[in-house]
């Protein structure tokens, strides 16, 4: 199996030739490397393994099954995708991180051990900070040091997990496992955190609308849903995720309800959406784990187009709040046509992506007989066309006149948007070759007249509840606290009252120590000065004399001791 | 970047109060028949209360109520001023093209 070249690598050391090219080729390794790592990744069976020796171990660097190439899949076409995006962007160093980034999330896909796992995860964590901090803004750099932090807490926390786990059973395969020792309290948390999950989810919303119009893009598709792989593998079915998974749902819609920047708001849906998936893991059935895989490789595509959409008003108009924009689709029909898209499959609308995803996950809470989980599921489907698949189109392209007159992105952005739309609507119209790859047989029809009317009135009539309690949506400016407030204003407020507290202390510890120490050294001065001990000449007589008594004195010693 | 001027000072057809009246009358009626179509197709219930007529109108447009409605009600302890971190970590809005 020497042979083998783990896909990841493509991506990951061919991203390091993107700023060693011209403006010419750049755009044909955009969008060449991750074609070729699909390539790679489709050229292995099924079952293909690579096994290769460390220290008492044996890693798997590669072992590739459907659930992997699943997501090996998604993660190369949002590269792609992104690639083509970012074409304009000037920044190289930010295009050089996003492939390593997602050259990482394909190495966690593909990877059948914990710790090739961890190193592509903490890989990604570095990774997408670069991203992030290549906006080249004193708000990402900041928002960049916190992402970080909170990523590497995760990953010290993964990392005494594994470690644990496997020094207690020998063994570093990563396969299913159940919460039931501290070992895999702890990677599941690690997982967890990189998934968006309470109480950490801050670091989304805080972190990923800081990057750049493309950064965005490509920071949505990669962290939240390796975690969402890595807990598909290793730990399906475990109960307590269905009420992570609730909570993320609901927090990520009324989060985004109150808030006004337009890509914070798409954010916080990649909690929801996110929720909907981890909620899937936990139920643990074929069907759920499915629905949840599904749902990741098409939320992909549609987070990306909606952050694209997004990223292309950010682009033109250089504002980001729902308060500065409205009325666009004047002048932006293409990037309004390609926002509404993505807004209607985020909301499961019938023949978009999300119908054909979302669904399993609520047809698995119905088929083992989870009442309230499926009633909490459809009130959140609801709500995800209200936080997401109405507001945001709605105040960044119709709402009122803010007087903004941009036309549509360049050629380059238009194109990367027209074909996440037509995926879209291809897969939510044709969703059979998905379900091909999906990690379980599929028996599931997602287009029954009952299941398309249903979904309709649900939708529709959130819909009419938007429009109706629109005064007491009226954008302001604001944001809302979270978690995050801890970190960014409760403890510098009490470091900084330690500090006032015990600085007089500190000064007057210091100020002693130096006066001891400026007294030791005038007492010292005097010796070495004038008439000083230490400054007076020896006759050679006196010094002959004391060689002598002292190496008597060690004679003594050494005769009688 | 900026497109023909006169576009600007003429009302867009879209949002004359004339077009938005239709709109909400064309969505009106799409809802009604939404609501009505249930009487020709058999709703599958799971659980029961999702076989009651029209369950998934009301359920939809109340929970989302509830939830636009809690979202104020928690906005009133937890939303402050867009700038409340600019003392200590936040950068300008638009300063990330």
């Amino acid at each position: 199996m020497s042979s083998i070249l783990l896909p990841a690598l493509i991506l990951i050391f061919g991203a390091f030739a993107l700023p060693m090219v011209g403006k010419r080729l750049r755009p044909l390794l955009l969008l060449g490397l991750p074609l070729l790592t699909m390539a790679q990744i489709w050229s292995y069976d099924t079952g293909t393994v690579s096994v290769i020796g460390f220290l008492d171990y044996q890693l798997m660097p590669l072992k590739v099954d459907s659930l992997g190439r699943l997501f090996a899949t998604i993660f190369a076409i949002m590269a792609a995708a992104g690639g083509l995006y970012g074409m304009n962007q000037k920044r190289i160093i930010e295009l050089v991180a996003a492939f390593v980034y997602a050259g990482s999330a394909i190495g966690v896909a593909l990877a059948g051990d914990l710790i090739t796992v961890f190193v592509f995860w903490e890989m990604m964590a570095v990774a997408s900070m670069l991203v992030i901090w290549s906006a080249d803004t004193d708000a990402a750099y900041r928002a960049s040091m916190r992402y970080v932090l909170v990523h590497l807490l995760g990953g010290v926390v993964l990392m005494v997990g594994i470690v644990w786990q496997v020094s207690s059973t020998g063994s570093v395969t990563f396969s299913a496992m159940q919460a039931d020792n501290p070992a895999r309290w702890l990677i599941l948390i690690g997982f967890l955190l990189n998934a968006g999950a309470p109480p950490l989810s801050a670091w989304l919303p805080d972190a990923y609308p800081e990057a750049s119009y493309s950064g965005t893009v490509f920071l949505s598709a990669f962290t939240t849903k390796t975690a969402v792989y890595v807990l598909i593998r290793g730990f399906p079915g475990e109960e307590i995720l269905i009420f992570v998974g609730l909570y993320m749902i609901f927090y990520g819609i009324i989060y985004a309800l109150l808030e006004n920047d337009m890509r914070r708001i798409l954010i916080y849906s990649i909690v929801n959406q996110v929720g909907f998936m981890i909620t899937g893991i936990g139920i643990g059935t074929e069907m759920a784990l499915n629905g949840a895989a599904a749902h990741a490789f098409t939320h992909i595509i549609y987070k990306a187009l909606l952050l694209m959409s997004a990223g292309s008003v950010l682009y033109m108009t250089n504002k980001r709040k729902c308060t500065d924009l409205g009325g666009l689709f004047r002048t932006m029909p293409l990037t309004m046509i390609c926002g509404i898209i993505g807004a209607l499959a985020i909301s499961s609308f019938p023949l978009t992506s999300g119908f054909i995803s979302k669904s399993m996950i609520s047809q698995a809470a119905a088929d083992e007989s989870l009442m309230i989980v499926w009633m909490l599921l459809a009130a959140a489907s609801a709500g995800v066309f209200l936080h997401a698949g109405i507001k945001f189109p709605w105040f960044v392209f119709f709402q009122k006149d803010s007087g903004l007159r941009p036309s549509d992105p360049p050629m380059n952005m238009r194109i990367a948007m027209v074909i996440m739309a037509v995926f879209c609507i291809g897969l939510g119209i044709l969703p059979g070759p998905l379900y091909a790859i999906l990690p379980y047989p599929v028996d599931y029809v997602p287009y029954t007249a009952s299941h398309v009317l249903n979904m309709l009135q649900l939708l529709l009539f959130s819909g009419l509840a938007f429009f109706l309690l629109l005064p007491m949506m009226k954008r302001t400016l604001t944001i809302t606290l979270d978690f995050d407030w801890f970190y960014r204003k409760l403890m510098p407020k009490f470091t900084n009252g330690l500090i006032a507290t015990f600085s007089p202390l500190d000064d007057a510890i210091r100020q002693g120590v130096v006066n001891r120490l400026k007294g030791l050294f005038v007492v010292l001065g005097k010796l070495q000065q004038g008439e000083g001990i230490l400054a007076r000449s020896q006759q050679a007589g006196n010094m002959v004399m004391w060689v002598i008594v002292v190496l008597c004195a060690y004679l003594a010693f050494y005769l009688f001791y | 970047m900026s497109v023909d001027k006169k576009e600007i000072e003429e009302l867009h057809w879209l949002v004359r109060a004339d077009t938005i009246r239709k709109l909400w009358l064309g969505g009106c009626a799409v809802l009604g028949v939404l609501v009505l179509a249930e009487l020709f197709v058999d709703p599958h219930p799971y659980f029961g209360i999702d076989g009651k007529f029209g369950f998934n109108a009301w359920y939809g447009f109340a929970t989302c109520a509830a939830m636009v409605i809690g979202a104020k009600a928690l906005s009133l302890l937890l939303k402050r001023a867009d700038t409340y971190y600019d003392t200590t970590d936040k950068g300008s809005e638009t300063d990330n093209v």
